[in-house]
């Protein structure tokens, strides 16, 4: 079940990762990566405490340590402000309109998907392009959010068993086992 | 110490508050750091070991403002000049980590001394037409000792024959290098072929266990990073020291508003601070010390309306950065290591091509400056340049813009000009409702011209080394690029800022005194790259915390360093 998105909403978006990041050889492809369990994520952020915005540290447990990735940060009140200021919109608060009114995520998807027409997941995927491509700006947030969600730690949704980094032969989070010296050096 | 909460009160705690709070702790004096961001470096109780917070997380370290600021609570502007209006860009400007430990949180550690002739440029290749070069008011046989101190502090990793054009140094690096990159060693060998000179760099990441941190495991996670394992010793080092001393107590999240004067209006008797809460409060002391960064500090002395109001925020300057990258047909793993394991100085110490090159271009000289051998390293900024579609993923598979990619970036000196400035932004605010820094600023030609002769003869030793396609660009971009394509932000994305409390003997052109005191609040100690009255080719931080360790033992009354050069 989606945090945030509705289940159509969900499957929109996974579908448009799809054509933002397809499937080709061994790369599974922006919605086989999770892309939108990544974007639900971030618009449900605070659906959680804390909320889902920094993945905590020092180590992710993949390579040594104990796993501590999936235990997020808390945010002081300012961070809290700025994060569902961008989230969420400034809808009409003072402290969140300082320099002017702010379109959240939220709204942005809300709407950019509706745009997109009740049928897009119907539509062939020439149409689902054309569609796309008529909402830039809305294309442009998929694609930055669809770009995180393939390539960060699995912690936030994304990049489902990791697949998105061993498609591309990156390592991840090596702490604290790191790198020897001959791997650094050396031509492999 | 009755009457005052501290002998002195530092404002920031990166690697110029760090310093100068070693420095006065351990001479017995009390101090109170103010630190606007989070702390996520150290723990202020004893033993005072490490928060465990920063890790190899690419989204929260460089996506998600992690170590701030973020810039929708602090937003800063940007113009070229005022015919671009009050501004073209409100956001991220140059922004370094708003966090304890500052600008040497992020920093991937190359820690290059300047050379001898650093500090008499002017004097000694003459003056450059719409620029203002000034000698420095220290020369580097004074500076020497406080270098050497610097890297023993800090812990420099380094090789102390290996750069021919390096200045004279008292003594070895206190450590070895640490593990050369691939494509570094192989651009390097290229360079050599070409006339060129790299060394492995001098990088402030423990190449062995030393003080009491780890040995760097080259996990790659290097510049716009913290250190999840303490390898990086700036500025986590001098920070432990003075907590452990007991008299050093560090306040973050605590923005700092104002310098607060005497009745006299020639000293100041403290600082005005708001909390997390946003309340205010004092802190008295004998002496400030301001270590905001070249940014925040002249936005400061703005507000207080300290400091010479006709220099206060003007000669900003940054490196103009040329990046030469060259596509290679094979794998480099840029991922593992310190991000930048080879410098080289040429540029700085120009040939016969580039000389005639600057005279032919209308200049009597130009000076680049260090180029660092690296590569890309992270996947999201990969893949964010890259177009959606079938390309992004044929391309993320072949990686020609990260795995396969060699990267050379020229730090070039940038002339100090008095229209290139920051001051206050007259609409723009931040959370806290205070004025945004504004920043105005346009390259001089000595810069953009330099970068064009250099940036083809990068390209040249790429394509040698192996780059079936090579290309370059710069930062800010170049000014027929500037005019060709409609960019969002023509800000520079350097994070060397300098300049903008430049220090020098007379009171009337400069900001500071040679000693890093206000000239007209001399109980006002600027310890960052604020003073620096030029900005060299190579990176200020060394400099800075030498210059730190310089003024912070004047201020305490303890007797200059000193050092023998070997004969």
């Amino acid at each position: 079940m989606p945090v945030w998105l509705t289940e159509h909403e969900h499957a929109v978006v996974a579908a448009v990762a799809d054509r933002l990041i397809p499937p080709y050889d061994e790369h599974p492809g922006g919605a086989a990566l999770g892309v939108a369990d990544y974007i639900d994520g971030l618009l449900g952020a605070f659906e959680v405490d804390p909320p889902r915005i920094w993945a905590g540290g020092p180590f992710s447990g993949r390579a040594g340590g104990e796993s501590s990735f999936d235990q997020f940060m808390t945010l002081s009140p300012l961070e809290e402000l700025a994060w569902r200021t961008r989230i969420e919109g400034s809808k009409g608060m003072v402290e969140r309109e300082r320099n002017g009114d702010v379109i959240g995520f939220q709204q942005q998807y809300r709407e950019g998907i509706a745009a997109l027409g009740r049928d897009f997941l119907d539509v062939t995927p020439e149409e689902q392009d054309t569609r796309l491509r008529a909402q830039r700006e809305f294309k442009r947030l998929l694609y930055a959010h669809a770009c995180e969600g393939a390539y960060a730690a699995p912690e936030y949704g994304g990049n489902r068993s990791l697949a998105g980094w061993t498609a591309i032969q990156f390592g991840g989070d090596v702490q604290p086992r790191g790198y020897t010296d001959e791997e650094v050096t050396g031509r492999e | 110490m009755p009457d005052r909460d501290c002998d002195a009160v530092i404002v920031g705690t990166g690697p110029a508050g760090a310093t100068v709070a070693e420095v006065l702790t351990a001479a017995g004096w009390s101090v109170v750091m103010l630190e606007k961001g989070r702390n996520h470096l150290l723990s202020l109780d004893a033993p005072f070991g490490p928060m465990g917070h920063v890790s190899n997380d690419e989204l929260k370290m460089h996506h998600r403002h992690f170590l701030g600021p973020d810039p929708w609570l602090e937003p800063r502007t940007f113009r070229r000049d005022e015919s671009d209006g009050d501004r073209l860009h409100v956001g991220e400007v140059n922004n370094l980590p708003s966090t304890v430990g500052g600008g040497g949180m992020h920093a991937d550690g190359k820690l290059p001394r300047f050379r001898e002739n650093d500090f008499h440029a002017a004097s000694e290749h003459g003056p450059i037409e719409g620029a203002e070069l000034v000698d420095w008011p220290v020369d580097y046989d004074e500076i020497e000792p406080y270098y050497a101190e610097a890297e023993r502090v800090v812990g420099v990793a380094g090789d102390a024959g290996a750069n021919p054009f390096a200045a004279w140094r008292s003594g070895p690096y206190p450590m070895p290098p640490g593990a050369d990159m691939f494509c570094a060693v192989l651009t390097s060998e290229v360079a050599t072929k070409h006339g060129f000179h790299p060394y492995r760099a001098p990088t402030g990441v423990n190449s062995v266990e030393y003080d009491g941190r780890a040995a760097c495991n080259n996990c790659g996670f290097c510049a716009f990073f913290g250190c999840p394992i303490e390898a990086k010793g700036d500025p986590v080092a001098p920070l432990r020291h003075a907590l452990r001393t007991g008299l050093c107590d560090i306040r973050p999240e605590s923005y700092v508003t104002e310098v607060l004067l005497d009745g006299t209006g020639r000293k100041a008797r403290g600082v005005r601070y708001l909390d997390v809460n946003g309340e205010a409060h004092e802190v008295s002391a004998r002496h400030v010390v301001l270590g905001a960064g070249a940014f925040e500090t002249p936005r400061l002395l703005l507000r207080s309306e300290i400091g010479n109001p006709d220099v206060v925020g003007r000669f900003l300057m940054y490196h103009f950065q040329t990046f030469a990258l060259g596509i290679f047909p094979f794998r480099l793993h840029a991922h593992r290591g310190r991000a930048v394991t080879h410098l080289h100085d040429d540029p700085i110490v120009p040939d016969d091509l580039a000389l005639a090159a600057a005279r032919d271009a209308g200049l009597p000289w130009f000076r680049g400056g260090i180029v660092e051998h690296g590569g890309a390293s992270h996947p999201i900024s990969e893949a964010i340049h890259l177009p959606p579609g079938p390309e992004h993923t044929r391309l993320m598979l072949a990686s020609p813009m990260r795995d396969r990619m060699a990267a050379f970036t020229m730090q070039g000196e940038d002339m100090p000009q008095a229209t290139n400035r920051i001051d206050l932004d007259p609409h723009v605010v931040d959370a806290w409702g205070i004025p945004a820094g504004r920043v105005t600023y346009s390259s001089h030609r000595h810069e953009v011209e330099c970068s064009r002769h250099w940036a083809p003869r990068l390209e040249a030793v790429l394509r040698d080394a192996g780059a079936t396609h090579t290309f370059s660009a710069t930062s800010p971009p170049l000014p027929e690029h500037a005019a060709r394509r409609r960019m969002p932000n023509l800000s520079p994305i350097s994070r060397h800022v300098m300049g903008t409390a430049r220090m020098g003997s007379d009171p009337a052109t400069s900001v500071c005194d040679p000693w890093q005191r206000l000239h007209d609040v001399d109980n006002v100690v600027v310890a960052d790259s604020s003073v620096f009255p030029t900005s060299t080719g190579y990176g200020p931080t060394l400099t800075i915390v030498a210059l730190a360790i310089r003024a912070a033992r004047a201020l305490a009354g303890l007797e200059p360093l000193r050092s023998v050069r070997p004969a």
